[in-house]
């Protein structure tokens, strides 16, 4: 991808109001990685979902170091998990008893650990490390919100211009959240968008309430329509919240876990058709300095309440993505900005840290667990903490590579910094590298890969790749599997091919498509929603 | 400028509440008029408050209702005056206290001007041969009006001298002489709590308002009715009904033709181009007619007795005017200007309640006490219905509301050690006002802004798809990387912002002291829970204290100062985007 095409593409993404909390902001708005994720993101379907542990999660008592549970007793023993209710994933290595189905996906190949993510000379403060990791700075670098704004100031003069386009019509990057902020704050233009809830009649900064029955109250809801009419992407996510259904029973009721809220919104849209390619969710609560645990059981209490709201959150999301058929387009990423103390306080609680172990989930990650246990000292004092193995840089490094396809150039312009380079190893799994807009190399296996946009309505598009010539038949069944249409019937040559077919003339419903190619057979599932 | 061309809607501003309907066949403007705004009026249940002194508690709910209302957006020094005045009555007081006359006058700060850079021009040449200095004059009397407003002092004065300038409304593009339009915008300062008649006379011979409304052309040979229609229809009587052909209550046709009689001969000062100090107008007897003038019966048939005498005649019209009683006994003119006076003070729906007990006795406080207007609004200011909870947030805020509050809430310093620069600050603003359809100096029309009289829109129209998007724009910029002008960059300060707070260390007194501060209503507890969350994610608040207490103690640290700042602006930037910032 040369130059232009690279600016081309990561414009939808900043005229994009975002909708970043307060956090997400200031960091957001001078993001390089946001950038180049919604610039590398914008030629493929795929999706990529941040979920921001508010607060220094307690990663230690969250990916628990079996293999070093001696030093861990010795640590934190008051607030130390049972070895025998420790979740298992492997010898080394297990999940806090909260998490079962985590360690569900783990054990279904579709979560990946990565240990110990931080970065040199980690940062104390809440604010400042958030910042650090969202704008993924060194750590004695403040991030410019300017950066955006003088990126765009000069390829873009005269933004914010005419988007979205019929080519660009959702928003690249959209934050379930109630606040917007001076998030992607321009050299003399803010762009922010929050959206709490798409079937709200409204969606406005501070949230919809119905305004009093006085004049004053009158005026708020005049202001509202007009605030509501003049936002930009509007018509495209209520249309697409209306489309989209959710399927997973698994979601808890609306308002006990607002994280499986935020996510059951994200999966919704994702199945209403919204081209949006990067969702930030978040759950706070995560800064237990005192009583994390229940004195009477450690497998209680508040940072047990929090990580079975993570647990349960991305199990349903899953789930539901399986039941929308969107499964493989979308990789999730959990983070906190920093991770806790080894040594746990007296007051039955954690103190701020720094590394931290990262997940990642989806059903094309490259399941397993990245790195070591984290070393723990034999006689841990309240000064030590955890050395790092990765650098969070290097995680986001690789999500772009690996997951969007993100050439040299991108990664170069994203990831700043004294560290810029992947992890060695991929976070997708083989099969699953995006080849996507990289343009030219030839496939080198078979593949069929999910339609898009999925739902449809009347068309998608439905792209595989044949590592040589071949005959090639694409057939279309309905669920009582019969045939609909063949929408591809002949040889084809070596390369990524794409058809198109439009259900215009058919019912709602699910629909099946089989690719045939030589003695390959894939059968993928697809959902018209009229 | 002929009033039939530019005012193309006339509101029903001086009907009653059981009257206010469209004028059949004007033209009703579309564009810019959002399609969500009123279709009618409002009939959401008000206050049964009247004129009586509020006795109700002196909170900071009531002093910063009360700045809203009467300065542009409440200053922290002002509230803090405020805070140590004993009475609500107290306070309004302070506010109607009588004021030196400002002592500034607008300085040049162009090239093109015949008077050197920080130097005045309002008594200077209007032009040589090869420099005219208009262009450069209205934009210097404009960003120095804008300068008083942001610089205003605990006074209700700006708030009056825009009202009246709104009221007897010229243009300084049409006037197209700044020495004029410094001199009538000079004029109404002097008298915004002064006695009405006599503001009328005086607006009579006011050198702008000849040149606006063509009274320098009225000649006796042929008389131009246009002053002396609208004196009548807009600033004084007010248009009632038509009653018959003709005849529309208070006055009729023959009426503006006597009116436009007694009026020849007042001219603009013809010399003004050479002379120095002299733009005022003054009486040519050559050109008047000395008839005797008949008046209708809606005056009693009143003869006034013609001469040469301008001024007697003039006089004894104005007199005749303002001695008109509706059938209730209730002085037309007063209950005209009380009117306008509730609708830029108090709220732009007039109910049944709202006309008996609180226009009533106002227009019976101005005509009981000659037309000085001091004691109505004195009485209004300190009334329980102006104090009453319903009549708080319901002021939509027009452009120079919301764009000097934004300066004068947020302290934003302006540059004043250099005049060209400082200059050009103000006229930065002046033209953000314009650009949101307020420009100040240039009403739309002779019945000025519409926001203050179109029913049912009334200050709706204030806001739209263009607008809005605008003032947030302005208010992003200003919290965030700071709005460039030419005489520097405006910028909000959070941090010395929320040191004016009570306790910056307690995340919840920095939300909800800024919202009282910044919103005339209250939030809901869902939207102090979003604010909350915007300054403080996910976290207790004792990481709020913490983290401030370190920047405090470090305050050089980019990184510390950092970390709160950022949390600020987010927490302020909301603020301003919600709907509710832009009530006053």
């Amino acid at each position: 991808m040369n130059r232009r095409e690279f600016i081309t593409r990561a414009v939808p993404a900043t005229t994009l109001p975002f909708l970043l909390n307060g956090y997400a902001l200031k960091a957001y708005g001078s993001s390089p990685i946001i950038d180049a994720l919604t610039s590398a993101a914008f030629s493929t379907n795929r999706i990529f979902v941040l979920v921001q542990l508010v607060g220094g999660n307690d990663g230690l008592n969250t990916v628990i170091p079996l293999d070093r549970y001696s030093s861990l007793s010795a640590a934190r023993s008051n607030i130390l998990i049972p070895s025998t209710k420790v979740l298992g994933l492997t010898a080394a290595t297990g999940l806090h008893p909260a998490m079962t189905g985590l360690q569900s996906l783990y054990n279904n190949g579709q979560l990946l650990v990565i240990q110990s993510v931080s970065y040199p000379n980690p940062n104390f403060s809440h604010f400042r490390a958030t910042d650090i990791w969202l704008t993924a700075t060194d750590a004695n670098v403040i991030g410019n919100t300017g950066w955006l704004g003088r990126y765009l100031d000069q390829d873009f003069p005269g933004y914010p211009g005419a988007y979205p386009t019929p080519a660009v019509p959702d928003p690249l990057a959209l934050q379930i959240s109630s606040v917007v902020t001076p998030g992607l704050q321009g050299p003399a233009i803010s762009m922010g968008m929050a959206v709490t809830n798409p079937n709200a009649t409204y969606f406005l900064p501070g949230g919809s309430d119905t305004p009093p029955a006085t004049p004053a109250g009158h005026e708020i809801a005049f202001i509202r329509q007009v605030a509501q009419a003049t936002q930009t992407y509007t018509t495209s996510i209520k249309t697409a919240a209306s489309k989209g259904k959710n399927l997973s029973t698994l979601y808890p009721a609306a308002g006990q876990n607002s994280l499986a809220d935020q996510l059951k919104i994200v999966a919704q849209l994702i199945a209403g058709g919204l081209q949006t390619r990067i969702y930030v969710v978040n759950i706070g609560g995560f800064d237990t300095h005192s009583a994390q645990v229940t004195a009477t059981d450690t497998t209680l209490g508040a940072h047990a309440t929090l990580l079975g709201k993570l647990s349960l959150g991305i199990t349903a999301f899953e789930d539901d993505l399986r039941l929308l058929g969107a499964q493989d387009r979308v990789l999730g990423m959990t983070f906190s900005e920093f991770g806790r103390r080894i040594v746990s306080n007296a007051s039955g609680g954690t103190d701020h840290g720094t590394a931290e172990p990262v997940i990642m989930f989806g059903s094309k990650v490259n399941a397993g667990i990245m790195g070591t246990s984290p070393v723990l000292p034999a006689t841990p004092t309240v000064n030590d903490n955890i050395p790092l193995q990765y650098d969070f840089r290097s995680v986001y490094a690789s999500i772009l590579k690996d997951w969007f396809g993100a050439s040299p150039t991108e990664l170069q312009i994203a990831i700043t910094g004294t560290i810029t380079s992947p992890l060695t190893s991929s976070v997708v799994s083989s099969g699953a590298i995006a080849g996507v807009g990289s343009g030219g190399n030839q496939p080198k296996e078979y593949s069929l890969e999910q339609n898009y946009p999925n739902p449809f309505n009347p068309s998608t598009v439905i792209r595989y790749e044949l590592p040589d010539g071949v005959n090639v038949r694409i057939d279309v069944y309905n669920s009582l599997g019969e045939r609909v249409a063949t929408l591809v019937d002949g040889p084809q040559g070596a390369g990524t091919h794409e058809v198109n077919f439009n259900g215009g003339s058919l019912a709602s419903g699910m629909y099946l498509y089989r690719l045939k190619a030589g003695s390959y057979q894939e059968t993928k599932r697809m959902l018209l929603l009229k | 400028m002929r009033r039939r061309d530019s005012l193309a809607r006339i509101a029903t501003a001086i009907l009653g509440p059981d009257e206010e309907e469209r004028v059949q066949g004007t033209q009703k403007q579309t564009v810019g008029i959002s399609p969500f705004a009123n279709k009618s009026t409002p009939a959401v249940f008000r206050t049964t408050a009247g004129l009586e002194p509020y006795a109700g508690p002196w909170t900071l709910t009531q002093m910063y209702h009360l700045l809203r209302r009467t300065t542009f957006g409440p200053s922290k020094a002002h509230v803090d005056t405020l805070k140590s005045i004993a009475t609500p009555s107290d306070a309004v007081d302070l506010l109607l206290a009588p004021q030196a006359d400002e002592p500034t006058q607008p300085l040049a700060t162009s090239t093109s001007e015949l008077v050197p850079v920080g130097s005045t021009w309002v008594n200077a040449l209007y032009s040589n041969t090869t420099i005219n200095p208009t262009g450069a004059r209205i934009t210097s009397l404009k960003a120095w009006w804008i300068g008083l407003i942001v610089n205003q002092g605990l006074s209700i004065r700006e708030k009056l001298t825009l009202f009246w300038t709104d009221h007897f409304v010229t243009q300084m593009s049409t006037v197209n002489d700044p020495r004029y339009s410094y001199r009538y915008n000079a004029l109404l300062r002097h008298n915004v709590l002064g006695n009405f008649k006599d503001m009328a006379n005086a607006i009579t011979q006011d050198g702008a308002m000849l040149i606006y409304l063509n009274g320098t052309n009225n000649v006796k040979t042929g008389p131009d009715e246009n002053y002396g229609r609208e004196l009548q229809e807009l600033f004084t009587i007010g248009k009632g009904p038509l009653v018959g052909p003709g005849d529309y209550t208070n006055y009729t046709e023959a009426d503006v033709k006597a009116a436009a009689h007694i009026l020849t001969g007042w001219r603009k000062n013809q010399n003004v181009d050479t002379t120095i100090g002299t733009q005022t107008g003054y009486f040519d007897s050559t050109r008047h007619d000395t008839t005797d003038k008949t008046f209708s019966a809606d005056y009693n048939n009143t003869i006034i007795k013609g001469g040469t005498d301008g001024q007697a005649e003039l006089t004894a019209m104005l007199a005749m005017i303002f001695s008109q009683t509706d059938p209730d006994g209730v002085n037309k003119v007063a209950r005209f200007i009380s009117r306008k006076f509730y609708r830029w003070l108090v709220y732009y729906v007039i109910d049944a309640n709202a006309e008996a007990n609180v226009i009533t006795p106002m227009a019976n406080l101005i005509s009981s006490n000659n037309f000085n207007v001091l004691p109505a609004l004195s009485a209004l200011l300190k009334s329980a219905h102006f104090f009453d909870p319903v009549n708080m947030g319901c002021f939509i805020k027009s452009p120079i509301d919301f764009i000097a509050a934004l300066i004068r809430q947020f302290s934003i310093p302006i540059i004043s050690t250099d005049v060209t620069k400082q200059y050009a600050t103000w006229y930065t603003l002046a033209a953000l006002t314009a650009s949101m359809d307020q420009d100040i100096g240039e009403p739309p029309n002779v019945a000025g802004w519409q926001a203050y009289y179109q029913n049912p829109e009334y200050y709706e129209l204030w806001i739209n798809s263009d607008t809005l998007p605008k003032r947030r724009n302005l208010s992003d910029a200003l919290i965030g990387n700071g709005y460039n002008t030419s005489g520097g960059k405006l910028q909000i300060d959070p941090i010395a912002f929320v040191k004016t707070l009570s306790d910056p260390t307690d995340p919840n007194v920095i939300v909800n002291e800024a919202s009282q501060f910044l919103f005339a209503v209250t939030p809901t507890a869902t939207q102090t829970a979003f604010l909350k969350e915007t300054l403080l994610p996910g976290l207790p608040d004792y990481e709020w204290t913490t983290e401030w207490a370190a920047y405090l103690a470090d305050p050089t640290n980019a990184a510390k100062l950092s970390a709160v700042k950022g949390k600020l602006q987010a927490l302020l930037a909301l603020l301003m985007e919600m709907p509710e910032y832009q009530l006053s």
